[in-house]
Order: structure tokens, then sequence, then C-alpha cells
């Protein structure tokens, strides 16, 4: 199997271009079982947003409830976050983010929080295109109740206790695309290469990106039977492409052959490079990726990469057209209109 | 013309020959919804508003677009009583499903306009008819068959006008003022005017028991909806973060709230000073609020009960974690659906503990529309300061309907944020806080936003036990120190809570306790006591919880208190028993739960009877024995 990311520039520095060293953006220690995927996940956050020089203090940390959602304590510990409830992660992000949106936002989330209880409000955030970065820690189980199915569970994948499940799988990504997100990517825990350039890619995209991370249970779902767990994982990994990521601060030439690569230009000057392996595939192509989602689906493969990018697409707050300043910080000046359009309000009224 | 058309003044009415009653009488009209009466009756109300006489109007409607009976009654009143009341003086019957129970449920003597087909005058001897062929006047006015049903509406306006003595130069401006001077649709609408008055004079006998007359209690008055109110609140309040679910009776307040921020929100680069959303349920609607609030916005949202239900989660969320946000519950009937488009005041213990486990709240409740408009800001400034959600409690009857009132104030407080922790003061802390410490004992902690940037400013939010540093803790004695200091936060928002307005009259024994919307029979109920029975009434506006001092000790200067309010249970007489501890035995219930607004006649009638009899604890008013019910079943 080949690389899953292109190898582009020099080794990340000692400090980044903020001065700060990969420790400014630890968290809190882990309270998650050892060898956790959401622990790997919590790491490549750390890399990605160290390596991208985004300042912790300008983040906001954003989660559901479960396993996944408890990492946001892990992470960026110099950010705020916010644990919501149950699957309305989304709609306490969209509130934050517009009174402020300067911030940069991150949810966690899971397979119980986002697909089951969440999925009205992950389809609507999708829909409106938020711009956050929504990680779904996907593995198919809920850890934190012990092991109950969740509903990205696989056809025919089995419990700890035998139980088979027998409904079909809700794939995030498909639904994604579907509802036209500008930004859909697959990663596994197991392979932090490629999640940080998918999380820096994501760091770099205004608008919602999706991140569905395949992030195995080893209590729960890491059993022989289990399709979700890092063997079969590591088996039926399959690559759309290789990535790389050039941050715009970062002018490096990268020479290939025609028609080997293809290059996703973001709105901030970044560029995500895409080798291609066995078939051409374009990420501006809806209904490409859902072909080769349903396929993968189909083949029991976990898909993984670059699986939808539409970085025009407007964003919330640009749609909603609202001042440049935060909405929060603003005072009286601002938003008490003056005595004469009470005035004027008052004599319609007569 | 034919004469078989003209009324049949049935009676020789004593009264015919008495001095008529001006400025004092009730008109009901019975329409089919989405027949355009709205409009109509609108332009009815303000022409009598412009007479300078105090008048309301009151929209009985259906959930429903179009199809089925909605009646809108006018209360003109010389006095200023712009409550309910049950009697009507002058019907005008245009609905064929309801004719028959609009007819029967008339006093003897009153006056009813209908339309010809109807053929009420074959229902009853003892009331004054005047029959209209409305189809065939319309028809004289428009051939297109759209225009002719809306036009039908204002001729009956024409009708009335000339039967009470409405000066047609009144309408006009009303009618100008309706289709905001779009001349288009304002000279047919006259002309219809000009037909009903035209048709009038000429063909219906004159009637000297009701009048009309100039006089000047109007002036410089205001007419305006509840929603509308808090929406212009909200504006001046600062609001930035709006999100909202349509449900009745609420949506208008949010589509007032887009209207006007349109127009006075958006600054001189073109660019919004606010972010209004249509969320997909309330849930989310309430989420956002919250986020925005925790992200340091001026939030709100306004739903009804059935939203309220679906916030419970996140209420008790906003109020263990300690996030500002402002929720308004423009309360209608329940349980459940209930009768969405009718008024109750049911929503009382819902919202004064909403969600799980132990939780109190801070409402706020305005009896009027310059109090929506005032409660707006104060709610979105409580919010803040106390970093909790905090409820508004309207209902249907003042959300959606017409108010006069005196314009209201513009503010010129400055907006109170909180306490909020900048980098700065984080800089002279040396890092040094915590974001559940209770550093002032009042139980209000410091917070900070997310984004400022300092290193020490962040800490991590959780719906999950915590100590005072927002760490992660499910101690028994750190959970215990939590709630008890949400607690205390509680007990000092009774120091910043709206006061209760009283009104002592000196000597009285006994008290009145009401709050929302019962205000008006309240006030009309102690003058028919005072005036009629000469049993004098204090009276106690609540306007908040918590409770303030004021309320036991109002209690504790009366024999008896009568608390009215527009539910079954008695939902917040209940609470001030809870309160009162062993004065709780002076509290007496007077309930008016119909889904209709109270009336003060009913309210009157149970004072005394329950100062006869000291044993009735409670009394459920409202519906007279005998009267049948107009509310028609959809199929």
């Amino acid at each position: 199997m080949a690389d899953s990311t292109l190898k582009i520039g020099p080794e990340a520095p000692k400090e980044n271009r903020l001065g700060m060293k990969a420790l400014d953006y630890q968290g809190g220690k882990t309270t998650l079982c050892a060898g956790c995927g959401h622990d790997a996940v919590s790491n490549q956050i750390v890399r990605a947003f160290y390596e991208m020089s985004v300042k912790p203090e300008n983040v906001a940390k954003f989660s559901g409830i479960g396993c996944s959602s408890k990492t946001p304590a892990y992470f960026l510990g110099r950010a705020h976050g916010f644990n919501a409830v149950h699957g309305r992660m989304p709609a306490i992000a969209t509130g934050a983010i517009l009174a402020n949106h300067k911030l940069v936002g991150i949810g966690v989330s899971g397979d119980g929080d986002t697909a089951s209880i969440g999925l009205g409000q992950f389809m609507h955030m999708v829909r409106r295109n938020i711009p956050l970065i929504y990680i779904i820690e996907n593995n198919g189980v809920y850890g934190l109740t012990k092991g109950q199915f969740s509903a990205t569970a696989d056809e025919g994948s089995k419990l700890k206790t035998g139980v088979i499940n027998d409904l079909p799988p809700m794939d995030l990504c498909a639904l994604a695309v579907e509802l036209g997100c500008g930004f859909v990517a697959r990663g596994f825990a197991g392979d932090p290469k490629q999640m940080i350039a998918i999380l820096k890619a994501a760091i770099a995209h205004d608008g919602l990106a999706v991140i569905d991370v395949i992030s195995p249970c080893v209590t729960f779902n890491n059993h022989e039977g289990s399709t979700k767990g890092y063997t079969y994982s590591k088996e039926h990994d399959e690559l759309l492409h290789q990535i790389g990521f050039v941050p715009a601060y970062e002018q490096i030439e990268v020479s290939y052959e025609p028609g080997e690569m293809r290059e996703v230009d973001l709105p901030d000057g970044s560029r995500i490079l895409l080798r291609k392996l066995e078939e051409d595939y374009d990420p501006g192509d809806a209904l490409q990726a859902l072909n080769r989602l349903h396929k993968s689906v189909t083949e029991g493969s976990m898909l993984t990469g670059l699986v939808y990018l539409r970085p025009e697409k407007k964003s919330f707050i640009s749609l909603l057209n609202v001042i440049d300043r935060p909405l929060w910080s603003l005072g009286e000046a601002e938003t008490r209109p003056p005595q004469e359009a009470l005035d004027k309000i008052m004599r319609e009224l007569m | 013309m034919s004469d078989t058309l003209t009324a049949t003044a049935v009676l020789d009415e004593p009264a015919a020959a008495a001095a008529p009653i001006v400025n004092d009488l009730t008109i009901h009209v019975a329409t089919v919804n989405g027949s355009g009466s709205q409009s109509s009756n609108n332009v009815l109300m303000r022409s009598i508003f412009q007479m300078g006489v105090p008048v309301s109007g009151k929209n009985m409607f259906p959930s429903n677009i179009a199809g089925l009976p909605t009646w809108f009654t006018i209360r003109a009143n010389k006095d200023g009583w712009i409550g309910r009341k049950k009697e009507v003086d002058l019907m005008v019957c245009m609905n064929t499903q309801t004719a028959r129970e609009d007819v029967e449920a008339l006093q003897p003597g009153s006056l009813c306009i209908y339309d010809a087909p109807l053929n009420c005058k074959s229902m009853r001897a003892d009331v004054t008819f005047y029959e209209v062929p409305f189809t065939k006047l319309a028809g004289e006015l428009t051939q297109d068959s759209r225009l002719r049903k809306l036009l039908t509406n204002m001729i009956y306006v024409g009708i009335v006008a000339e039967l009470i003595g409405i000066e047609r130069d009144e309408i006009v401006a009303a009618i100008t003022k309706q289709f905001k001077g779009k001349q288009k649709a304002i000279d047919p609408n006259v002309q219809a005017i000009d037909k009903g008055l035209a048709f009038a004079r000429a063909n219906l006998p004159q009637q000297n028991k009701w009048r009309i007359e100039r006089m000047n209690a109007t002036k410089g008055k205001i007419i305006i909806d509840g929603n509308a109110a808090a929406a212009i609140g909200a504006m001046f309040g600062g609001v930035t973060v709006v999100t909202w679910y349509p449900i009745t009776p609420s949506s208008s307040l949010c589509e007032s709230l887009i209207d006007y921020m349109k127009q006075y929100r958006i600054n001189d680069e073109g660019k919004a000073t606010f972010a209004i959303v249509q969320a997909e349920d309330e849930i989310a609607a309430v989420g956002m609020v919250l986020g925005a609030g925790w992200a340091g916005a001026r939030s709100m949202t306004a739903t009804s009960g059935p939203g309220i239900s679906l916030m419970a989660e996140f209420a008790g969320l906003g109020y263990f974690a300690e996030i500002p946000g402002v929720i308004w519950d423009i309360e209608r009937v329940g349980p459940s659906t209930g009768l969405p488009t009718r008024t109750a005041q049911g929503d009382i213990f819902e919202v004064a503990t909403l969600s799980h486990g132990d939780t109190q709240h801070i409402a706020l409740i305005p009896h009027s529309v310059s109090e929506c408009f005032d409660f707006a800001s104060e709610a979105l400034d409580l919010a803040e300061m106390f970093q909790t959600p905090v409820f508004v409690l309207s209902d249907l009857d003042l959300g959606m309907n017409n108010w006069m009132s005196d314009p209201f104030t513009y503010p010129t407080k400055p907006y109170r944020r909180g306490k909020v922790l900048s980098k700065e003061q984080l800089e002279e802390l040396g890092g040094k806080w915590g974001r559940y410490l209770d550093v002032d004992d009042d139980g209000i902690p410091f917070r900070t936003l997310p984004g400022t940037d300092h290193p020490f400013a962040s800490y991590f939010t959780r719906g999950s036990g915590h100590d005072d540093h927002a760490r992660y803790s499910e101690k028994p004695e750190v959970y215990k120190a939590t709630v008890d200091r949400l607690a205390k936060k509680y007990e000092t928002a009774k120091r910043f809570v709206p006061k209760p307005v009283i009104d002592r009259r000196g000597g009285a024994s006994i008290g009145f306790i009401a709050y929302g919307t019962t205000h008006y029979p309240i006030e009309e109920s102690r003058h028919q006591l005072r005036g009629e029975h000469g049993v004098e009434v204090d009276y106690f506006r609540l306007r908040a919880l918590p409770f303030t001092e004021e309320l036991a000790q109002f209690v504790a200067e009366h024999e008896r208190v009568y608390v009215v309010e527009q539910n079954r249970d008695g939902q917040m007489a209940d609470l001030i028993r809870l309160e009162l501890g062993e004065a709780q035995r002076k509290v007496r219930k007077i309930l008016h739960y119909t889904g209709l607004p109270c009336d003060a006649r009913s309210v009157t009638n149970a004072v005394l009877q329950m100062e006869e009899d000291h044993e009735l604890n409670v009394l459920r008013v409202g519906i007279d024995p005998g009267v049948h019910s107009q509310v028609v079943t959809e199929d």
C-alpha cells in the first residue's frame, strides 16, 4: 500500500511561527482507555494546530457527549472548551461562531453523538456551512455506555458478546456530500500523517469541514469480527490519493508530471495537492465521491482521503453579511439605534 | 333596491328612546379565516382609536390557514377598560358556519348586522337585526372574485360606521395606514367603505342605543401588539444573536424583529450588526442562544409552550454551567398541541424549574406592550449579569393582539454586561482566577470569553460536575457547594428583578395578586367591586420570579388574597403558597382557563361569592351555565 501523504517541504521546526512549542498546544491528561484511537486523534490535532501556528487562545473547542466528546479537555488547554449536551454540539458551536466569527472552531463528536441523537443538528450544520472543523471519532459503538452498536456499525459486524449488527451503516461522509458540504474527508486514527494533512487543510478551509475518522475502540470494538478495529482498518484502508498540504505562508514549488497530480486552491492561498493512485479521483465531483463511498461499503473497504472539496462555497457568516467585528464586542454605539429611530417607529404606530 | 333587503327592526325597545350609551361598546365580528377580514377589523379598530376613544382588539382565530371560523372583538371604552368583556353589543355575522351560535350567544337587546343569505333575523326576536346583501354590494364594486371577497369585509366597516357614528375621514385615514399609503389598494377599499355607508344610510333604520363620539383619550398613543413591542425592545436593548423556530403565537416576535433589524441595524457599510437564524427546531434554537451567550453575545429566542418543553435539557445546562441567554415564552393553551391559537398562563410551573435536577430560573412577566419593550432589554441585562437563562413570560393575548399604549421611552442606561474578565484584568490578576469562584459573595462568579488573548483565560465549560476552577469533579462536597452557590445566586437575583407593582386602597382587608394580562380584568374588577358593591381590594401585580420580599409582606397585610390567573391548577398561587409558610392559608385561587382572555365580571362574581363563603379556596370561572361553545371542529 502506498503512503497516504506526500513529503513536501522541510521537517516542522521546534518552534512554530508564533514562537510556540508543541507543548503549548497540549491539554489535560487523558482519562480514556490506553490505546484509544481518540487519544491518537487528539495528538494529531495538537500537531496540526501547532504546525499551522494557530494561536490556541483563538480556538474554541466544542463537543457533545460520549468518549469522543471528552477529548477537547485533552488538547489545546489554552483554548476555551464547551462540552455540550448529547448530539447538540452543532447548535452550541453555531451560536458561539455567530457571536465571534474570528474564533477557529473545532468540534469533536462521535458516531453515537452525531449519527443518532445528533443527526438532525449535524445535517443542518452542514446545510448552513458553519465555519467549523467537525470531527467524528467513529468507532461503531457507544463506548461510554459500554459497547452498544451505533448507527455507523457495519452490517454483519459483531459485538464482543456475539451480537451481530443487521442494520445498514449510516455513512456520514456520503451524507455530508449529499448535503453539499464544502469539505468532506475520512481519516484513520492509525494513520497520523494523513490525519494531520487533512486537519491542516481543514484549518485553512473557510466553511464547515467534516472529518469522519475511524478511531478504534480498544475496549469494546477491537476484536475479531469487528469492522472498526485496528487490524481490520489497517487491512482494508483504501486510499483515494496521496495528500500534500502547502500552507499559504510557504512558497514551495512542487514538481510533478502532467496528469499525475490534482491541485486544489483554498481561498486563503493554501494549496492541497492530491497525487493520483490507481484510479483518477476528482474531489470536486460529488457523484464520483458518492459512487466511491457506496462501492467501498459494498466491498467492505475503508475509503480514506479528501472525499469532497468545494472551497469556494460561501460560509454561513458570509451569507449573513455580518460586520467584521465580533458581534459579542458590539456596544451601545453600534447596536442601539438613535432616539430618532424610536421616534420614527412610534410615529408609524400612532 | 328591494325593500325586503332592508333590516327589520323588530323590537319596540324602550332603550331606543333613552339616551345613547356613548363610547362603551363591544363589537364582535364573525368571519371565515383567510378571507382578509383582519385588515377590515384593524381599520375598524383604528378608526375608533383615531376618534380618541380607548379601544382594544382581540383576534380569536383557528389553527388553520383558510376556511375555518374566526372572530375579532373590538372593545371601545371611554374609561379605558380594555380587557375582554364577554357581552357583545354589536355583532357582525359573516360566517354561515357559526351564524346560529353567534346569534344565540347574544344578549337580548343587542344589534346584529348579517349577510343576507344567513337569514339571522329568523333566529331570534329579541335582537335588532340589520340585513345587508354583501355579495350584491361587492359585485357592484368589482368583477374580480378575489377582490370582491376582500371588499365584502370592508363594506361591513362602512355599515358599522354609519350605525354607530364613526367618522368617514378617520376610516379613510385608517385605511391609508393599513395599506401603507399604496393608492392602488386604498382606492377600492375606500369605495367599499362608501358603499357600506351609503347602503346603511339609505336602507337601514338608525339606532340610538350605542354611539361612538369623538373624545380625546388616545392622542399621542400608539397601537401595537406585544410581540412587536418585544422585538423593538430587544433591538434597542442590543440583542445581536437571535434564533427561532416558527410556532404560534411567538413567530411574529422574531418576524417583527427581522423587519426592524433590517431597517435599523445595518451599519453604514451595509453590514449587519446582528445574526438571526431560523433554526431546525427549538432545541437548536436554544442551543445557539447558549452558544452565543457563552461567547459573549446578547442572545435570545422566542417560542411557546411546546418549544419550552423541548428546551428543557439545554435550560438545565444553561443554569448549571452558568450561561446567559433570553427565552421568550409566548404562552398558549396546553398541554401538548392544546389550543395553539388561544391564550393561557399555563407555563408557570414549567418555566420556573425547567429541566431535570434542582433548577430555578429567573423569569420576567410583562403585562403590557410597554413592559414587553422594557423587559426585552432588562432580560438581556439580567441574563448577562446572572450568567443564566432568563425567561420572559408573555401570552398570546398580549403578544398577538393589538394594544393601546403610550409611546415607548428611549433607553438611556448602558447595557449591563456582567462579570467578564478582560485580558487586562487577567494580567492584573496574574492569571489567577477561577471560573466558578464566588469572589464577591453574591453567588455570581466571573467568566472569560473565548478568544481572550491571555494564556490563562481559558476554562472548560461542561454540564457535568465541576469545581470552582471548572475542573471535572464528582466529589460530594464540590457538587453540594456548586448547587448551593447557585441557590445563593438566585437569592441575589431577588434584589435585581423588576419589583411588583402594588396599589393599596387604604383599609382594604383583601387583596388581588395577578400577573401578565390578567391585570386588565383585575383593574376593571376592582372598579366594579368598589363602584357596585363598595368592596375595596388592594392589588399586587407580580412582575418576576424569584419572588421578592414584598410578596410575604403584602399577604401579611391582608386577611385573604385572591390569586387570579389563567390556568387550571393555580400554578402561581401554588408557587406563592410554597413561598409563604403558615400564611399560605390566606391564599385563594380564581382560575380562568377557557382559551379566551379572562374577563372582569367573572372575577368580580367570584370574589363576591368567595367573600360570602370563606371556606371556598378555589373558584374556576369563565363559562356561564348554558352557554354554548363557539368552537367548530375541523372536520
